[in-house]
């Protein structure tokens, strides 16, 4: 063309005319179904404090009863509409791992068992998974040496 | 020699290629779209009956032949070749969906470019004498395509307003070395144009600067009046890309705004929750074989340009921070031949 624009010029233009994700209403909609979920697991937690179990157990039973509805949820093809309307507000909470998770499941069974789902089942979990046992670790031995 | 090419990328067909059928055959969302009525089928199930989506995007494939060879009304063994592509690793819903088929192939890739790619390839055979009749088919496929390209599907996350939905369907034409039109009358085949946008979520600003420096070449190389078509369609750029595309083309002269269009918002309403538009192999493939064709034969339409555009990534290429390499291709389909000027 005759008129030609530097790489820098264009990328300036282009963010100039795309428009911008609607930060704000995304936000308010994170913020509320995020505490949503939470008030639903802290429902759970309370329940089973009152039935007599001790933090520890009921802590661990509301994680996988929350894992339980990630999961039934995706499975049922509506996390995925969830996420579109909350974004972070469900992908942060364990029901969003839980959906990370079962999603590729899903999604690769048509590979197999083995390279399918066994594979890529942890596709978008797994970098989480990594660099969280990771950080704990390098924590841990932090930990051990203040206290060495 | 050289007499049929014009200028530096544009080539002038001597004996036109006629465009003697065309069907194509879409998925649930784009049969809710404002050109349901011009599609010949709509699928109700994204899986059609199969056990993956790639091997329903196959289907899509292999129905569209038989529908467009039947709507020629030729026999499947009367089809010299047979040149289609699509988005997916290898090609293989073209692969796989014409290995029965028993014709000639040849595989393209040209990303969402593909059917211009083709019906370039296709009219330069019967125009060369190598063939009487040729099929041009692409195909693409939501859940396939975000398979391949972004996430699993049942993923809970968002998408940014510049980002594009990939069609599910498929398109076909069948150009003949006879026929009664449209015609293809002019080629400007693309060059690779990397204007260093590295956001696979918009698309259409990294292809606009292709189809850009396409268009410019066609009117330069060809010294064809502006003005001269009745509609310069675009394959899928979407609402961002087009309205960089008219800027570029404008501040270079070529003031066409009232005729410019698009094929990825031509197919979907605004409503239907498409963020910037649609986009894909089946994208252009279907609106030019559904809607633009009966445009031109019911003479509403009688001079197009179509120029579809590809976005050529990978995902690896996108994963290495690579920016994106981008293509379109002009077909010019006209009701009369225009043959050499």
């Amino acid at each position: 063309m005759q008129q030609v624009m530097t790489r820098e010029d264009y990328r300036k233009y282009v963010d100039k005319v795309s428009p911008n994700s609607k930060t704000v209403r995304n936000v308010l909609r994170a913020f509320f179904v995020g505490g949503l979920i939470c008030i639903i697991g802290q429902f759970f937690l309370n329940s089973f404090r009152g039935m007599g179990l001790d933090q520890e157990a009921a802590s661990s039973l509301t994680s996988i009863v929350m894992i339980f509805l990630g999961v039934t949820l995706t499975a049922l093809n509506l996390y995925d509409d969830l996420g579109k309307f909350a974004g972070a507000g469900s992908i942060v909470p364990i029901t969003g791992f839980a959906n990370s998770i079962a999603s590729p499941a899903i999604e690769y069974k048509s590979e197999g068992y083995v390279m399918g789902i066994g594979a890529r089942m942890f596709l978008i979990a797994g970098p989480v998974l990594v660099y969280g046992i990771s950080a704990s670790i390098i924590v841990g031995i932090i930990h051990y040496l203040i206290n060495f | 020699m050289h007499i049929k090419k014009v200028g530096k990328q544009t080539s002038q067909l001597q004996n036109p290629p006629s465009i003697n059928a065309s069907a194509s055959i879409v998925g649930p969302k784009e049969g809710k779209g404002p050109l349901a009525d011009y599609f010949d089928q709509t699928v109700d199930d994204e899986f059609w009956g199969e056990k993956s989506w790639e091997k329903a995007e196959s289907k899509f494939m292999r129905e569209v032949l038989g529908k467009t060879v039947a709507k020629a009304s030729i026999a499947i063994n009367a089809v010299d070749f047979i040149i289609a592509g699509d988005l997916l690793n290898q090609c293989i819903a073209a692969n796989f969906g014409i290995r029965d088929s028993n014709i000639p192939f040849f595989g393209v890739f040209g990303a969402c470019s593909t059917i211009g790619e083709a019906m370039s390839l296709g009219a330069f055979l019967i125009d060369g004498g190598f063939a009487c009749n040729v099929v041009c088919l692409t195909s693409s496929h939501f859940c396939s395509a975000e398979k391949q390209f972004r996430f699993p599907l049942e993923l809970g996350s968002q998408r940014p307003p510049t980002a594009q939905w990939t069609v599910t369907g498929a398109g076909g034409v069948l150009l003949g070395a006879e026929g009664n039109g449209p015609y293809v009358t002019r080629i400007t085949t693309g060059k690779i144009v990397d204007m260093g946008i590295k956001d696979q979520n918009n698309m259409g600003a990294a292809m606009a600067p292709a189809a850009a420096d396409t268009i410019f070449a066609h009117f330069e190389d060809t010294g064809l009046p502006h003005d001269y078509y009745d509609m310069v369609v675009t394959g899928d750029l979407g609402m961002v890309g087009s309205r960089i595309l008219d800027d570029l083309l404008s501040s270079n002269g070529i003031r066409i705004g009232s005729i410019l269009n698009d094929c990825g918002l031509m197919i979907f309403d605004k409503k239907q929750d498409v963020h910037a538009g649609g986009s894909g192999c089946g994208c252009s493939a279907t609106v030019l074989a559904g809607f633009l064709l009966d445009r031109l034969r019911k003479g509403k339409l009688n001079r197009i340009l179509f120029v579809p555009t590809g976005a050529l990534l990978s995902p690896t290429s996108v994963q290495q921070g690579e920016s994106i390499p981008c293509i379109a291709h002009a077909v010019a389909i006209e009701n009369t031949r225009g043959g050499i000027q």
